[in-house]
């Protein structure tokens, strides 16, 4: 047998997608549906009386990069936590725990299905966009990978906390108390340069400015930092992820007893 | 016999510090059905989990098919089902797809033939297309067992298989677990029905406290450790055991007036009926008359409380 079973991968990446449209009304148009008030009210109806826009660009547009990646790091995070956590939390990762099938596999298969959602809202949320608010994406082969590239990082980082979480309100915990501050503290609504000091210092130590400022980059062609160097930061990420799911595949950690 | 599962020197102590195995030594042969008895807590599940990927064994070592598990478990997990004690899985799913994704999962090509032969077997194909969590308690386990054999596993672990399932159903698993064994499958069932292991095991093991107490034949455990006891209520009391049935293990109870055999044990098996017949005949030739003769002799079940007590069957 191989080091790697497409069938086995293929076939959580199935289940784990034929889950999420399961539940399509709570997994998919209940993101799109806040995400589109966002764009009522803050891009057409508070943006619309913004002169000048921000960054040189129009504020309704401005926003789009920023609250594509608010639901795309909550959703791609809770998606893959629940989709570990649940058989973990039912018992039926038995199943998985059994067969034939590595580290490798898993990613594929619970990561994969929960980027790939990430992917479908984030295809629904830019059309729905456009809609309220104009904008362009300066670099769409970049934007579509820098997409994938957080979806896939935030999906590997959701399925560490379904692995870490014992209880349903660790699982909800980290997307609403910390990844959602962050996101909204990270420039999803504004550019940080427009930060007095001392918060704009203290803007930067927020991992998610330079997310944001990169998805940015790739739709408008300008931002606050290099796109090197939120490539970079978001590469680390998920280079971190992928070893603490080596780790925990090696070890069993909250796997196996 | 040709083993398919060896177990050398198996202990699993937990982080908090609790031993459910200690240093096991446990060999299943081929095309068997053995059956692991033990009261709750006894390591069962553990040992189980430890075979097939659930639980980290602390020390030993477990060879399937002559290959090590730990360094060759890939190939050997695809080889080896099981179907768990709890009823865990998707119940949102339905009959057929969650058991064409079991398939799937341990890497086969669907086998939409396959599915329907093992749903037909369990009697599942009617609901082929309900969900799971519509089925009643027994349904649901044959769900477990039809999602442990989509990928026609060699060898078959069910944790409790009956448990919760009424006894129609029971005997109708039965039937099914003996057919698998006609197929060629390997058979490891634990049970607290012990009536379970009489009926189907060709060999039994009996496990408490993380030790493995005995594995035997359970025909050969039944002679062994078998005891026999008959009450024969005298037409007359005696007052005494006379002379002439003094070679067999006789008390006198109920003022003389029922004659109690014991045997020692190790007359199972039919050895102690054989003594009794013996002994009804030397009453008739000693002219003691008797009305009635009660025969036990002990089940599984005696032997098994027995050395869980630590006493002698």
């Amino acid at each position: 047998m191989s080091l790697f079973n497409a069938r086995s991968a293929w076939t959580i990446y199935k289940r784990e997608l034929l889950r999420a449209f399961r539940t399509a009304l709570q997994s998919i148009l209940a993101p799109v549906l806040t995400t589109t008030l966002y764009f009522v009210v803050f891009g057409a109806a508070i943006g619309g009386q913004m002169q000048g826009g921000m960054g040189g660009v129009n504020y309704g547009a401005f926003i789009v990069p920023g609250l594509l990646l608010l639901t795309l790091l909550g959703e791609s995070t809770s998606n893959a936590s629940f989709g570990i956590y649940m058989p973990r939390f039912t018992g039926a990762i038995y199943e998985l725990l059994s067969a034939p099938v590595g580290v490798a596999e898993t990613l594929v298969g619970f990561v994969g299905a929960a980027a790939t959602k990430s992917l479908i809202l984030a295809t629904i949320i830019l059309v729905t966009a456009s809609f309220f608010v104009d904008y362009s994406i300066a670099h769409p082969v970049y934007a579509f990978g820098y997409i994938l590239l957080v979806s896939a990082s935030f999906s590997l980082f959701g399925f560490i906390l379904g692995i870490w979480a014992d209880n349903f309100e660790k699982l909800s915990i980290v997307p609403m108390l910390i990844l959602m501050p962050l996101t909204f503290l990270g420039g999803t609504f504004y550019s940080i340069q427009v930060l007095p000091e001392p918060w704009r210092s203290v803007a930067m130590a927020n991992p998610v400015v330079y997310l944001v400022n990169g998805l940015r980059w790739t739709f408008y062609g300008r931002s606050d930092f290099p796109i090197v160097l939120s490539l970079g930061l978001t590469l680390l990420f998920l280079a971190i992820c992928v070893a603490l799911i080596a780790w925990i595949f090696k070890t069993g950690w909250r796997l196996r007893t | 016999m040709q083993p398919i599962l060896e177990i050398s020197g198996l202990t699993k102590t937990y982080s908090g510090g609790f031993t459910a195995l200690k240093s096991v030594d446990l060999t299943i042969n081929k095309g068997e059905i053995f059956a692991l008895l033990g009261p709750n807590g006894a390591g069962k599940t553990t040992l189980i989990g430890a075979v097939c990927g659930l639980v980290r064994p602390s020390s030993g070592a477990i060879h399937a098919f002559g290959e090590d598990m730990a360094s060759n478990w890939r190939h050997l997990r695809a080889r080896i089902g099981l179907v768990p004690q709890e009823l865990a899985t998707d119940m949102f799913e339905p009959v057929r797809r969650a058991v064409g994704d079991s398939r799937g999962l341990f890497g086969l090509p669907p086998d939409a033939a396959k599915i329907e032969e093992i749903l037909r077997a369990l009697s599942l194909w009617d609901k082929r297309d309900a969900q799971i969590r519509t089925l009643s308690g027994g349904m649901k386990r044959r769900v477990l067992i039809a999602k442990a054999l989509a990928h026609e596993p060699e060898l078959l672990f069910l944790d409790e298989p009956t448990a919760g399932v009424d006894v129609e159903l029971r005997r109708d698993m039965w039937r099914q677990i003996a057919l698998l064994r006609e197929r060629g499958t390997t058979v490891i069932l634990t049970t607290h029905y012990i009536e379970e292991a009489e009926e189907m095991a060709d060999r039994v093991g009996i496990i408490n406290k993380g030790e493995i107490l005995m594995v035997d034949e359970k025909a050969a455990m039944m002679e062994r450790l078998g005891r026999t006891e008959a009450l024969i209520a005298l037409a007359q009391p005696l007052d005494e055991i006379p002379e002439v049935l003094s070679s067999f293990p006789l008390t006198l109870a109920e003022d003389g007036r029922v004659l109690c055999y014991r045997g020692d044990g190790g007359e199972g098996g039919g050895a102690g009926t054989t003594e009794v017949a013996q002994l009804t005949k030397a009453l008739i030739a000693a002219g003691i008359d008797y009305t009635a003769i009660d025969i036990h002799e002990s089940s599984l079940e005696d032997i098994f409380v027995n050395l869980l007590e630590g006493g002698a069957a």
